[in-house]
């Protein structure tokens, strides 16, 4: 055989293999996620991984793109008719798996179930609760009235997903997981489910949207990052999420695998004790010799930009990321509506930070812990001690406490902190950040609950109040944009990075990544040839 | 005997009682179980109607107080994060870890006890050195890295076997079981050579001391000297009486197995009650953790009970009844 | 003063018990090897600051530029990292001797610890039997049914982030062990005649314990004891991988070990293959040394 006969030959029984494989292939496909499902209840337990597969079978009235934009899903269109009404006309035709039809009923009820689901966790009552009545003006619309006018309420429907009025009646959490209620008008359909361990789904022919890809989805849960990244080398599943950053610069130069990534909308910060007044102790600052400082440095605005502009974002970001993240200067990402233009990820200047300290009236620094946890956000315990090591270079002598999620949180929600890195995965409405984490603890507003540094700042208060009654979408977002900025400026948090949603694939696949994070099985599908 | 028994059981309930109310302190300290599982952007209102939901409004006396009272009549709890009856979910993940475990424990058996017995037999022999040499690697290593190494070499580079998860399964009383297919069988292996490699190698030293031991009783220089044939010596004499050490601590290590596979089970993304141990232990889903330690600790009580009576059988010099009282 | 357990041939020549075990020791070449590494292991672990060219529990010598390098490259501060550096720059080859200090410390401590504790209540448990056994052995089915990692995060609630909180939490696992093995050896032996005759003689019954109980439990406690040793730097490893051991700014080996385990697929394999090389190396060690005591402590076995 000739050299040029031998190179057809192998081309021909590739194309033959391939398109074979791809027969077979698109008939199931295997996926493997880090974090474990706890419930198929929709509406049980507001968690990640339950969101994703709640969407794979069900629906909600406004779908969202991969980039987190509203999309019509079960409704067709919105809008408010008054200052206190929003309507929502309803996709016709629609039908859960056992045939039932859809009906602005469905999402009566749906509304009505959130704030009743027994022992929820968490759960997805703050989504009804502006809505004062729900009024069905006929089979495919319905009003929501609220007691203020209400912005958000689109953005509040991209987080409820519709069950049906007569299957779920009385369907209890256990029904679901065990499969048997898990009905629902989304794409796929669950077949079982092996709770810690697997959920098999089948196709939904009728879907009302985009078919999905394949007939058949194993749906496994791998929680430890480097069984899942073998699990994808071995082949013995096709697809994983979350893949660690410390296999990328392997898996880039596998012919075997794809990658598919997306900047997310999950911001990697360091919260600091806004909770002790000036002339107070902080708990975990001292001076070099080890005694109270009788004052808390972190007061002064001088002191939080000088340990900003101390971290080398970029090196984080390359060295410890392996380049899975942004450096960041602010919450969200380039590209989404309320990134604040002209705010960009602080410049490294240790010099400009020693001068900073020196003129705060800490010229030899002072000593400071840094808290964080070891299992929740990518690389946090290696994050934290490379800031360690920057902040140690500009006289700020740094140790490091790294600690499980566990007993990390509650005490962070104590403020018991000094400085803490911890992440927020945000929605894209710059309203979400502010309203968690920038805004004055505020029970009766529901402010500030993720606010673990305390931080208060009366102008960036009173332009989130305003922002959150103005119906006006144009001068909404000017308002968030501009009380971001003022956070921004006085350093309420130091943001480091934002990540990179990255997953991976065997060659055969393709996949659109999304930046809210979810892993859903209708996003993949076979790779075009 | 009765009265044994009978005093064995009320010591088991106090027990189990102990460790109810230390768990209930120790998650109580470890920190709020409704701070780890709540939505981050949940605000306080959404938060004190979670603490509400889940009975942790109440001072921890009255928490544990309702415990009791439903637990008496058989109810230990719901999980917090499963919304399910803690012992359902336990029960359900329990046939994973078994087959694991007993997989193991043969394992270690098959393999540690002709090893053990023969570096006993001759303990300046050549292989017996290696033997021992070998022993040491089996419990030097952290089970994690291992099982790593395992995966790499079995599944990724050399393609012989499923690298996690736990297969086909095949029904027996109701429950599903591995070991019944053979796909089943190939996803157990590798995660039950992981575990058993700790139990081989104490296997091999605890029979290889026992042997030594027991070479040089009088027993059994008299039965040689008697003519016996060497085979019957070492597996009448000698085997019997090496038996006592080996079984305390292969029933507690099956136990420990059984209990604590943790680190196996995760690496392996084996669907078992290790896994789901560590999971509630991380989000401090309480009634989890209670129901599952309960359960452990009646376990650890009946293995050792266990233990305790294959002693007086094996070995009439124990009596059960001690004179002490 | 000679034990009552010894067979009176043996005492033929005349020696004092530490020569005589000087001697029986050095009969195994292994042995005498294994102890010949174990002190070199323990002069480096102990004279670490001299030696390493960095230190790695400083977070100013360390540097993310000169993270996962290479064996052999040269750093940002003018030294060739022999060993390759971890994520951090941590220098591998100070890191591990740095780390064989805190593994020492966190395996032969508890190890130690909880044989103390374990041994005594063991055979106080087989000796007064009763109720005193009851209770302890209750003590240790409780015990042996609470799971590790519980105990540790317990510890790390009450008393924080520490190495000393490590040793806490593994003796608080592992001494159940070492009273099962010992009360189940102590009770055949307590039957024996030797324990009679000492009864006897109304001899104190710590002496009993101590002097004729103990020696002869030995055996199985060496072998569990070698053992545990390792298991607990085996477990402070398996801690570390759960992120509940010693502090990230003063890894362990195990810690080490654990930190590296990431990079496994992705081929920078020395920043877990050497530490796990060392461990090794000190595990082997501990045992070659362990196994020839055992064989020379146990009454049993003298020719």
């Amino acid at each position: 055989m000739t050299g040029k006969l031998r190179k057809l030959a192998l081309v021909a029984s590739t194309a033959f293999i391939g398109l074979s494989a791809q027969g077979a292939l698109a008939q199931s496909v295997t996926m493997a996620v880090a974090a474990p499902v706890t419930s198929l209840d929709p509406h049980y337990h507001q968690l990640s991984p339950n969101n994703a597969v709640a969407d794979t079978i069900f629906d909600k009235l406004v779908n969202t793109d991969a980039k987190s934009n509203n999309l019509p899903g079960l409704a067709l269109s919105w809008r408010a008719v008054e200052p206190n009404v929003w309507e929502f006309k309803l996709r016709p035709n629609v039908r859960f798996h056992n045939g039932n039809e859809f009906t602005a009923e469905d999402v009566a009820f749906t509304l009505q179930r959130l704030p009743n689901v027994p022992n929820s966790p968490s759960s997805f009552a703050a989504y009804s609760r502006p809505i004062q009545a729900i009024e069905i003006v006929d089979p495919l619309t319905i009003r929501f009235r609220t007691a203020a006018p209400h912005p958000l309420m689109p953005l509040d429907m991209t987080n409820v997903r519709i069950l049906d009025r007569e299957t779920h009646q009385n369907a209890t959490t256990e029904e679901f997981n065990a499969g048997r209620a898990a009905i629902g008008t989304g794409p796929y359909r669950v077949v079982s489910h092996r709770s810690g361990d697997r959920i098999e789904f089948e196709r939904n022919d009728n879907y009302w949207g985009d078919r999905a890809a394949f007939q058949r989805v194993i749906y496994r849960m791998i929680t430890n990052d480097a069984a899942r990244t073998a699990a994808l080398l071995a082949g013995d599943v096709e697809f994983i999420d979350q893949v660690p950053t410390s296999d990328l610069a392997k898996l880039r130069q596998d012919n075997r695998i794809a990658l598919s990534e997306t900047v997310g909308l999950r911001l990697i910060f360091l919260g600091l004790d806004h909770l002790r007044p000036a002339n107070e102790n902080s708990p975990f600052i001292t001076d070099n010799d080890g005694k109270p400082l009788g004052r808390n440095p972190l007061q002064d605005v001088r002191v939080r930009r000088a340990l900003s502009i101390a971290i080398d974002r970029k090196a984080i970001v390359d060295r410890v990321m392996e380049g899975a993240a942004v450096p960041a200067g602010q919450f969200l990402p380039e590209g989404v509506y309320t990134h604040v233009p002209g705010v960009t990820p602080p410049p490294f200047d240790p010099d400009g930070a020693r001068r900073l300290l020196a003129e705060a009236g800490y010229p030899q620094g002072f000593r400071i812990q840094l808290n964080g946890p070891n299992d929740r956000y990518v690389n946090d315990a290696r994050i934290i001690q490379a800031i360690g090591q920057m902040w140690t270079r500009i006289g700020v002598r740094t140790t490091v406490e790294a600690q499980p999620w566990t007993t990390f949180i509650g005490r962070a929600g104590r403020a018991d902190f000094s400085s803490h890195l911890i992440g927020w995965g945000s929605n894209p409405d710059g309203s979400h950040p502010l309203r968690n984490i920038l805004a004055t603890v505020t029970r009766e507003k529901g402010w500030g609950s993720s606010n673990r540094g305390r931080y208060s700042n009366p102008r960036v208060d009173g332009l989130l109040d305003q922002s959150l009654v103005e119906l006006d979408e144009a001068k909404r977002v000017q308002m968030v944009i501009e009380a971001q900025r003022i956070a921004a400026e006085d350093v309420g948090v130091i943001p480091l990075h934002i990540q990179t949603n990255i997953w991976g694939m065997r060659r055969h696949l393709a996949h659109d990544a999304r930046n809210d994070e979810l892993t859903r099985a209708q996003d993949v599908r076979p790779a075009a040839r | 005997m009765t009265v044994y028994l009978v005093r064995r059981i009320l010591q088991a309930l106090l027990v189990v009682l102990a460790m109810s109310l230390i768990v209930f302190i120790g998650v109580y300290a470890i920190g709020d179980p409704v701070e780890i599982l709540i939505s981050p952007d949940a605000d306080q209102i959404e938060r004190e109607r979670a603490v509400q939901a889940l009975g942790l409004d109440l001072p921890l006396w009255q928490q544990y107080a309702v415990f009791l009272t439903k637990a008496l009549q058989g109810d230990l709890g719901r999980s917090f994060v499963y919304n399910e009856p803690a012992l359902k979910l336990i029960l359900q993940r329990m046939p994973a870890t078994l087959e694991l475990a007993f997989g193991a424990t043969i394992i270690a058996l098959i393999i540690g006890l002709p090893l053990g017995l023969y570096a006993g037999l001759r303990p300046e022999g050549r292989f017996s050195r290696v033997i021992m040499a070998g022993s040491i690697l089996g419990f030097s290593l952290p089970t994690f890295w291992v099982g790593l190494m395992l995966i790499m070499v079995f599944a990724v580079y050399l393609g012989w076997l499923p690298s996690t998860g736990r297969g086909d399964t095949g029904t027996l009383l109701g429950l599903q079981w591995s070991f019944l297919t053979w796909d089943g069988i190939r996803h157990m292996t590798m995660p039950a050579i992981n575990l058993a490699l700790f139990k081989i190698s104490l296997v091999i030293r605890l029979t290889r001391a026992g042997v030594r031991e027991t070479m040089l009783m009088d027993y059994v220089k008299f039965a040689r000297a008697k003519g016996l044939s060497p085979a019957r010596v070492t597996f009448v004499h000698v085997f019997k009486n090496i038996l006592i050490p080996v079984v305390t601590v292969v029933g507690l290590e099956l136990g420990s197995t059984i209990a604590f596979s943790v680190v196996t089970e995760s690496v392996f993304a084996w669907p078992g009650m290790g896994k789901l141990i560590i999971d509630s232990i991380n989000v401090l889903d309480r009634p989890v953790i209670v129901a599952y330690l309960m359960m452990i600790v009646l376990m650890f009580i009946a293995i050792n009970l266990i233990v305790d009576l294959t002693y007086s059988m094996l070995d009439p010099r124990v009596r059960l009844e001690s004179k002490g009282t | 003063m000679s034990d009552a357990v010894i067979p009176a041939k043996i005492a033929d020549k005349v020696e004092t018990p530490f020569r005589r075990f000087v001697s029986e020791f050095a009969e195994s070449k292994v042995a005498l090897g294994g102890l010949v590494v174990f002190i070199i292991i323990a002069l480096l672990a102990i004279f670490a600051p001299w030696i390493t060219p960095q230190n790695p529990y400083d977070l100013a010598e360390l540097d993310i530029m000169d993270g996962r390098m290479e064996p052999g490259t040269v750093g940002g501060a003018g030294f060739t990292f022999l060993l390759g550096t971890d994520d951090q720059g941590r220098d591998m080859l100070s890191g591990i001797i740095y780390g064989l200090r805190i593994s020492l410390i966190v395996g032969a401590g508890s190890a130690l610890i909880a044989c103390l504790i374990g041994a005594s209540l063991g055979l106080l448990a087989a000796y007064a039997g009763g109720r005193t056994d009851s209770v302890i052995m209750r003590l240790v089915d409780l015990q042996l049914s609470f799971p590790t990692i519980l105990a540790a995060l317990m510890i790390l609630a009450f008393l924080g982030k520490g190495i000393m909180n490590v040793v806490i939490a593994l003796v608080l696992v592992e001494w159940a062990y070492y009273a099962r093995t010992v009360r189940g050896t102590a009770l055949v032996e307590r039957r024996r005649e030797y324990i009679e005759a000492a009864q006897c003689l109304a001899l104190p019954t710590h002496r009993i314990l101590f002097r004729h109980l103990l020696p002869n439990c030995l055996p199985p406690l060496i072998v569990v004891g070698t053992m545990q040793v390792a298991r607990a730097i085996a477990l402070e490893a398996t801690l570390s991988f759960l992120g509940l051991g010693v502090p990230i700014t003063e890894p362990s080996l195990g810690l080490l070990i654990a930190n590296g385990y990431e990079y496994m697929l992705s081929g920078k394999y020395w920043i877990s293959f050497y530490p796990g090389i060392a461990l090794l190396i000190t595990i082997v060690s501990i045992n070659l040394v362990g196994d020839q005591l055992r064989d020379v402590l146990n009454p049993r076995l003298k020719k």
